[in-house]
């Protein structure tokens, strides 16, 4: 199946950050790669939304919805600017 | 043009269906009155979301298909083995209801002070979000110029049809039918390639915006197509639909 | 304030009187398949798959593709539940019991973490894979299994949500303690039970 990109998770992710965020800046913690949030490899039909570095295929951030609550793990990247 | 804020939490709103309006045997456009909305960019999204007696819901994301400052409306293909298109396009009715959340996106959108000239890429449904481009590009005045390389199926699956006939002065739209062509058909067949980009798009050296939007591998082809060609990468704006068609 | 119903619109195939219990809570018959995935479909080619046990770093026991299918296989029919809420009635695989792989690897230990091509992995103790409840099956619907349904060979785990039945699944490490594996770090339960609704931490 065909990954999506940041764009698809646009609303998960104002869930999680309270703001729209697919215009943000993020670097790879693995292997230093820039882009915004929007340019990132997005699987999206799982138990929860994994995104993914476009160089290196890195899981960059793993949202998670629980009874209404989005939280989301950034241990990927090595920066994320609004 | 004033940029819409997301303050906080997107929240949930009913509107009600205005309208449904086919523009193919599969397409239909839906004009929507939702109580509270705060206007939207062109290129941005919204959330709509089903729910069924036993509790069953499902959501899916619908690019919007009006320009900022017309009434509110999204286009829907019916895909055959969808479980919320063929309710959206086929089912729902004027007078219904409909929850939404909106508008969302802040990376694929357009405005005037974004300038031009703009280069459009779209594959089948993908056309949605750059049609409200090119509608607000011509209710602001905006003296960007504009081209549109919009891939379909077939004559008949193209959306928008008469309206994308209009466009003159500063703005160009071209076809490539992927699949048939209507007898005497003089325009580009075959999915998008280098060769036909370098025919058709803008430039480099005119340093345009391009904006590419539909299924994953018609953007990631098109998108490394502009890219060969010198467009700087980001200058190059992608949104991927799923073959599912909404995201 | 709740959802208002949307007129009109019904979940497509709902179970059957006969059918409603073997659903469990919050779960909904669906007649398709859904892919989920968390990444890229892996191909590894079949000449270079293998299946192992390890404990403590090193392969007690590994198989070859070849290997693998002389093993004792049968056939499976199962209903399979995920925790995005579908759950599929009566599918039909084909596969290895887990219990054949540990009694060959000759080795034991109170849990297991399955690892996948990908880098995928779920834990699961001992017992949730052995006594007849786990197979590694390479065979559904009476063809191969397809790779976006974790072919060649996936775990399949039918008592517990469908994110432990690991696809791509390339072994099994033994541990002494319980570990969360990919979803289970990321708030999904430990253990899983659809018949508790045990889908996130703590439920």
């Amino acid at each position: 199946m065909d990954a999506l990109d940041g764009n698809a998770i646009g609303g998960l992710l104002i869930d999680a950050f309270g703001t729209e965020m697919t215009a943000a800046a993020t670097t790879c913690a693995t292997c230093d790669a820039s882009r915004p949030v929007a340019e990132l490899v997005v699987y999206r039909r799982a138990p929860g939304a994994v995104v993914r570095c476009r160089t290196c295929g890195a899981v960059l951030m793993v949202l998670v919805t629980r009874d209404g609550t989005t939280s989301v793990d950034l241990s990927g990247l090595a920066r994320i600017d609004r | 043009m004033e940029r819409t804020a997301i303050h906080g939490r997107l929240t949930w709103q009913v509107a009600k269906v205005v309208s449904v309006d086919w523009e193919t045997a599969s397409v239909a456009t839906i004009e929507l009155d939702p109580p509270s909305w705060t206007g939207h960019q062109a290129g941005q999204h919204l959330d709509v979301r089903l729910t069924a007696e036993d509790g069953y819901s499902a959501e899916r994301s619908y690019s919007i298909a009006s320009a900022p400052g017309e009434p509110l409306a999204i286009t829907v293909e019916r895909l055959e083995d969808g479980e919320v298109s063929p309710y959206l396009a086929g089912e729902l009715r004027p007078g219904d209801e409909l929850e939404l959340r909106g508008p969302i996106g802040g990376y694929f959108v357009w405005g005037p002070d974004d300038g031009g000239p703009l280069m459009l890429l779209a594959g089948g449904s993908g056309v949605v979000p750059l049609r409200s481009m090119l509608r607000h590009r011509l209710s602001t005045g905006s003296d960007a110029q504009a081209r549109l390389l919009y891939s379909s199926r077939g004559w008949e699956d193209v959306i928008y049809r008469d309206e994308l006939g209009q466009y003159r002065d500063g703005a160009r739209v071209c076809y490539t039918l992927t699949r048939s062509q209507p007898t005497g058909w003089t325009g580009h067949t075959g999915r998008i390639d280098s060769a036909l980009l370098a025919e058709v798009a803008w430039p480099a050296a005119a340093n345009p915006l391009a904006y590419i939007c539909g299924p994953t591998s018609f953007v990631e082809t098109a998108a490394a197509g502009l890219v060969e060609l010198g467009y700087p990468p980001q200058r190059v704006k992608t949104e991927r639909f799923g073959a599912t068609g909404g995201r | 304030m709740s959802s208002p119903v949307s007129r009109g619109f019904r979940h497509l195939h709902p179970a059957s009187e006969e059918e409603a219990g073997r659903v469990p809570p919050g779960q909904h018959v669906t007649q398709g398949f859904p892919v989920l995935a968390y990444g890229p479909t892996p191909h590894t080619p079949l000449e270079s798959w293998t299946f192992s046990i390890t404990q403590g770093g090193t392969a007690k026991k590994s198989w070859t593709w070849a290997e693998f299918q002389a093993l004792p296989a049968e056939a499976i029919t199962v209903d399979i539940h995920c925790v995005t809420r579908w759950t599929k009635l009566g599918t039909r695989w084909r596969g290895v019991s887990v219990d054949t792989l540990l009694s060959q690897a000759g080795c034991d230990a109170p849990y297991v973490m399955a690892f996948s091509d990908g880098g995928y992995t779920t834990n699961l103790p001992i017992a949730d894979v052995t006594g007849g409840r786990a197979w590694v099956a390479f065979g559904y619907d009476g063809q191969p299994l397809e790779p976006e349904h974790g072919g060649p060979a996936r775990l399949l785990v039918p008592h517990l949500y469908f994110w432990k039945s690991a696809k791509w699944v390339r072994g099994l490490d033994l541990r002494e303690t319980e570990e969360p594996g990919f979803w289970e770090r990321y708030g999904y339960h430990l253990y899983g039970d659809p018949w508790k609704e045990q889908r996130y931490t703590g439920d």
